[in-house]
């Protein structure tokens, strides 16, 4: 059972033949089972997520129309905040924080009557780009545990893959989604932004973060994107639209006459052999179904990784002042308020937190903002403009999600520029504000592991990746005869 | 040794800059729907947004940005056709968040003028005060600071921090640096305020009461040598906190500027703060560099651009100038200017319209206001305004007069019984029993009765010493319990005895 | 933070300084920056009380509390 789709699982609690306590109880054993090699979660809310399943079931018993997700479980990053349940944000400064309110993706989770199992692991603050930058511990990769699950919703990613949960929810700032996706063989959606509510998304960069689904397939996603989409009036820069009628595209996945543009700039150097080959395979795919395969070029991303180092790193500064250990976590240290505070800092926060928060301040500091945010922000005028010309010629972009599949635990712990690295196919989307998902496109012939396939579209036009994604997925399922999943090593 | 005022403004050029925080009158928070009621239990009035939780994000009050609008056009201000928040980022335990959402390079109005008349010494002189800018922000929790010897924030053990005020709107009005006012410019400056308070209050977009905070001035003050271009070095005092101190700080700063300058020294740029009690200020906290807040804008809320139509709404629906009703009602009144200038010092005119209003002689009405109900507010060192008495209870004084139901007198104690507590006019007049004497029978008896006990001052007033009959309307008064009308008294009497005025 | 952490994050920072100061060889004079990546304007709330935490959850993650109000350190600072 825990090996099916969402949406099967979902069909089978319809049908009775399962119920959601059932369905949230042999997810658990999972987790109790797998969940020592991979670590995927910070929290477990066995209680709450088994009370609110048999008030699904009591719902169900009764006849009532439920919404398609009612009683499925989910595993949320721990960078949403839920009610009385522990947030952390992967960092020890929240250390113990139970918030006194829900996110509304957290309220819109519970409005659909899905069952959240726990908190997932993350870089802190959702920093990073493997989960090694959690406080706690790292994530291991299930395809291969010397590995990283990307990051830094490394624990959503591996909690799926590793059938610990059949849905999860990620952040993504510059790729949080979709690089865990990709390098764990998953799907991953990083909607428009405004498209999902950040209400309750504990901020890290603030115009770029976004709440979005990750699963193991693209219909899964859709009807998770659904479930969590929609105008909230308590997030000022929330799109007041309809949600994109993303599960009919899901469910439509037909691509011809589609014209999908390749970006230039985004394959080649700095690129893994093997994922450009799967790339290539996905695009001839496309082609095959009738796609039209265009070459555009957006040579301003050329500048995207450093834009993004800048405007990320200045609001997290910002955002992240509020941790001070007046109101809320961890305090240590004796003295002034500000001696107080200056410690609680100093323990509660990361190497990585500190660096950013100090690159942040400094490029938002008098005499530097103009060279440093100042001319971000212009950079992130020309990627827009770039997407949008592109756009012009094509209704989706694609490129390879990350320049490589996993790497080893600790192998680039120590060089933050390589690490960045990893984000340069995904970050162009953040700063544009537009919506791109990440599928699975095989396994890179070196070493076998998982490659990710990247389709970007234009603002609040989040139907077409799961058209195109759904596309591309039923083909390659039909050329691997079985789910990609099914080729990683058994865990237990 | 300090310089007296009149040697201070031969010898030196006074320059200003107020800055006027105004806590707006929204029935919710800037950011979010927590109350903003004053008083309530700490804490009760917050929420993950005003808390600054983690993950919570704001919303714009519709209603404080139209109250802004209105204030930038009361000012004279251009409407600004975008306008963005901006983080001002910085440490202080009383914010949330560490950073207070406010406005930066692009505020919502900007480049007006406020005219005053300032009554002085002189005569009434008319002075232009340029706007510089009306920005949004919010306001700060409160701290408590507890243990240490004073109770102040210096050597205090901890603090104790209540968030029921953050959040809450503030507007900033900046002026100008105001130049030429030379030794008007303590005057000019409460002028400034003053007016400023007036219309703020008509605009009904805030209580503006300075002593609960939500008008607050921060008075830059500079010297420089008379015929000198160049500014001199300004010092910042903060919070003063009532029109009287607005006055007083500032002069207190020309004379201590003075005093530094004219010995050779070099004022200090710095934030001080004005202490009521002793009418001099003291230093803050001299910070050892210049604070660096890293403005950017607010990545959490959407620029605003008003539509001409919004702006045109608001405009119609302004209030009238102060100073143009101030002229109206003194027409309308035919008020002496010194009658009007006392009304408006005290604070009461719109006290004494609301009176008018309701049906009550002007001449009376002022009486009432500028009289006994401004004794007992001074005596209590208030606002008439603050005093449980209402202008209904007045005009109802005033009929009772006119109906010959009480003597000025018996009005006076009923004023008392009213601001006491015990009810209105007529109910005071019920509870204490007082009842005008106008029955002329029981006069005449009390009449008799005082000249059989005082027959040789009886026997003056019949010889022709009227002044003498005031011993007998006492003894009439005294044995009536005031409750006569005295003139009444002092007709009957003389026309008892043979005399007349 | 302790010395050789300083050390290594100061030549960190240094290095991804230099990287990243490359966004002003594009950033030309005529190009308007982009804060927000949505083109919203003018978005409000109604002047609406809506209820408030109570002050227990207000202060339930309050590292030190008194009197229903949050307890901290002393504040070196502005007096106010």
């Amino acid at each position: 059972m825990i090996r099916k789709s969402a949406n099967e699982m979902a069909a089978s609690l319809a049908s009775g033949e399962v119920t959601s306590v059932e369905l949230t109880k042999a997810h658990f054993a999972r987790i109790e089972e797998v969940d020592v090699k991979v670590r995927a979660f910070l929290h477990l809310d066995t209680e709450g997520a088994l009370a609110s399943a048999s008030v699904i079931d009591e719902r169900r018993k009764k006849g009532e129309e439920l919404p398609p997700l009612a009683g499925v479980p989910l595993a949320l990053k721990d960078v949403l905040v839920q009610k009385n349940v522990p947030t952390t944000c992967g960092s020890k400064i929240l250390q113990g924080w139970r918030p006194p309110y829900d996110a509304t993706v957290v309220k819109n989770l519970k409005k659909n009557g899905v069952v959240i199992l726990g908190k997932t692991n993350m870089d802190e603050f959702a920093m990073g780009s493997s989960t090694e930058n959690s406080a706690f511990h790292p994530t291991h990769n299930p395809w291969d545990l010397t590995r990283i699950p990307g990051g830094s919703g490394g624990g959503s990613s591996a909690a799926i893959s590793s059938f610990e949960a059949p849905l999860a929810i990620g952040t993504d700032t510059g790729g949080s989604i979709r690089q865990p996706a990709a390098v764990t063989g998953t799907v991953g959606v990083k909607p428009t932004y405004g498209g999902v509510s950040r209400y309750g998304l504990v901020a890290f960069s603030s115009s770029l973060d976004q709440a979005g689904p990750c699963a193991r397939t693209v219909l899964d996603a859709a009807l998770l994107h659904e479930a969590i989409a929609g105008h909230d009036e308590k997030d000022s820069t929330s799109i007041d639209a309809p949600v994109p009628k993303v599960v009919e595209a899901a469910r439509r996945g037909d691509v011809k006459g589609v014209r999908i543009g390749v970006i230039k700039e985004l394959q080649g150097e700095g690129y893994q052999a093997g994922v450009l080959e799967r790339f290539q395979e996905s695009l001839d795919i496309l082609s095959g179904l009738g796609a039209e395969i265009v070459e555009v070029s957006c040579p301003s991303f050329d500048y995207a990784l450093p834009a993004y180092y800048l405007i990320a790193p200045s609001e997290c500064s910002s955002n992240l002042a509020r941790f001070d250990a007046m109101r809320f976590g961890l305090r240590v240290g004796e003295g002034s308020a500000e001696e107080v505070m200056n410690a609680t800092r100093e323990a509660g926060f990361g190497r990585e937190v500190k660096r950013r928060i100090i690159l942040g301040t400094y490029a938002l500091s008098s005499g530097y903002y103009d060279a440093y945010y100042g001319s971000a922000q212009k950079v992130r005028t020309l990627i827009k403009n770039d997407f949008e010309k592109a756009f012009l010629s094509a209704d989706v972009l694609v490129s390879p999600t990350a320049p490589t599949t996993a790497f080893k635990i600790g192998e680039k712990s120590d060089d933050p520029l390589a690490m960045y690295l990893n984000d340069i196919a995904t970050i162009p989307v953040n700063l544009a504000g537009i919506c791109a998902i990440s599928i699975p496109s095989g396994l890179a012939k070196e070493d076998s592991l998982p490659a990710g396939f990247q389709v970007m579209a234009p603002a609040m036009a989040d139907d077409r990746l799961y058209n195109v994604g759904a596309a591309l997925e039923r083909e390659l399922l039909a050329k691997w005869s079985k789910p990609l999943l099914d080729f990683a090593p058994e865990l237990a | 040794m300090a310089m007296k005022y009149d040697q201070v403004v031969s010898a030196f050029d006074p320059v200003l800059g107020l800055e006027v925080h105004v806590e707006l009158g929204t029935k919710s928070k800037m950011f979010c729907g927590c109350a903003t009621l004053f008083g309530a239990e700490p804490n009760t009035q917050v929420c993950p947004v005003c808390l600054g939780l983690p993950g919570s994000l704001p919303v714009v009050n519709r209603k404080a940005i139209e109250y802004t609008i209105a204030i930038g056009l009361a000012l004279n201000c251009s409407i600004a056709p975008y306008s963005r928040f901006a983080r001002k980022n910085y440490f202080y335990p009383d914010m949330p968040k560490n950073f207070q959402t406010s406005q930066y390079d692009e505020p919502i109005c900007k480049n007006g003028y406020l005219d005053l008349e300032v009554e002085t010494e002189d005569g009434i002189k008319e002075f232009r005060v340029d706007i510089e800018r009306v920005h949004m922000e919010e306001d700060t929790g409160k701290s408590l600071h507890v243990g240490g010897a004073t109770g102040r924030i210096h050597g205090a053990d901890y603090s104790l921090l209540d968030y029921n005020r953050a959040g809450i709107p503030l507007v900033e009005i900046v002026t100008k640096t105001i130049e030429g006012t030379g030794k008007y410019a303590p005057l000019v400056a409460k002028a400034y305020v003053k007016e400023l308070r007036d219309i703020l209050r008509s605009l009904g977009v805030s209580d503006v009461k300075m002593e609960q905070g939500s008008l607050r001035c921060d008075a830059n003050v500079s010297l420089r040598p008379m015929g000198e271009k160049k500014l001199g070095t300004r010092s910042e005092t903060k919070n003063v906190n009532s029109l009287r101190s607005v006055e007083r700080a500032v002069r207190a700063e020309m004379i201590r500027h003075a005093g530094i300058l004219e010995t050779g020294g070099k004022v200090k740029q710095e934030t001080r703060h004005f202490h009521e009690n002793t009418g001099e200020t003291t230093a803050g906290r001299s910070k050892e560099q210049a604070e660096d807040y890293r403005y950017f804008q607010e990545p959490d809320l959407i620029p605003i651009a008003p539509a001409d139509s919004w702006i045109d709404e608001i405009r119609k629906n302004l209030p009238e100038r102060p100073s143009e009703r101030r002229k109206r009602l003194q027409s309308a009144w035919s008020v002496p200017d010194k009658e009007m200038a006392a009304m408006v010092n005290a604070d009461v005119l719109d006290l004494v319209a609301e009176t008018v209003e309701l049906g009550a002689d002007p001449t009376k009405a002022r009486g009432w206001w500028l009289g006994e109900i401004a004794r007992i507010a001074n005596e209590n060192e208030k606002w008439a305004g603050e005093l449980p008495i209402s202008p209904v209870n007045v005009k109802e004084l005033i009929d009772l007069i006119n109906a010959g139901e009480l003597t000025d007198k018996l009005a006076r104690q009923v004023v008392e019984g009213v601001i006491n507590g015990e009810g209105s006019p007529k109910e005071v007049v019920a509870q204490r029993g007082f009842k005008v004497v106008s029955d002329d029978t029981a006069l005449m008896e009390a009449i008799e009765r005082a000249i059989t006990t005082q027959p040789d001052v009886a026997d003056k007033v019949r010889n022709g010493h009227i002044p003498a009959a005031g011993a007998l309307i006492g003894a009439v008064m005294k044995d009536t319990k005031g409750q006569a009308d005295a003139a009444k008294v002092r007709s009957l009497l003389l026309k008892h005895l043979g005399q007349s005025e | 933070m302790s010395e050789s952490e300083l050390d290594h994050l100061s030549s960190e920072l240094d290095l991804i300084l230099s990287a990243v100061a490359r966004v002003s060889e594009v950033a030309k004079d005529d190009i308007a920056p982009t804060s927000h990546p949505l083109p919203l304007l003018n978005v409000f709330r109604e002047d609406v009380i809506t209820p408030s935490l109570t002050a227990d959850e207000a202060l339930s993650g309050a590292p030190a509390k008194e009197e229903g109000r949050f307890k901290v350190p002393q504040i070196l600072g502005e007096e106010a």
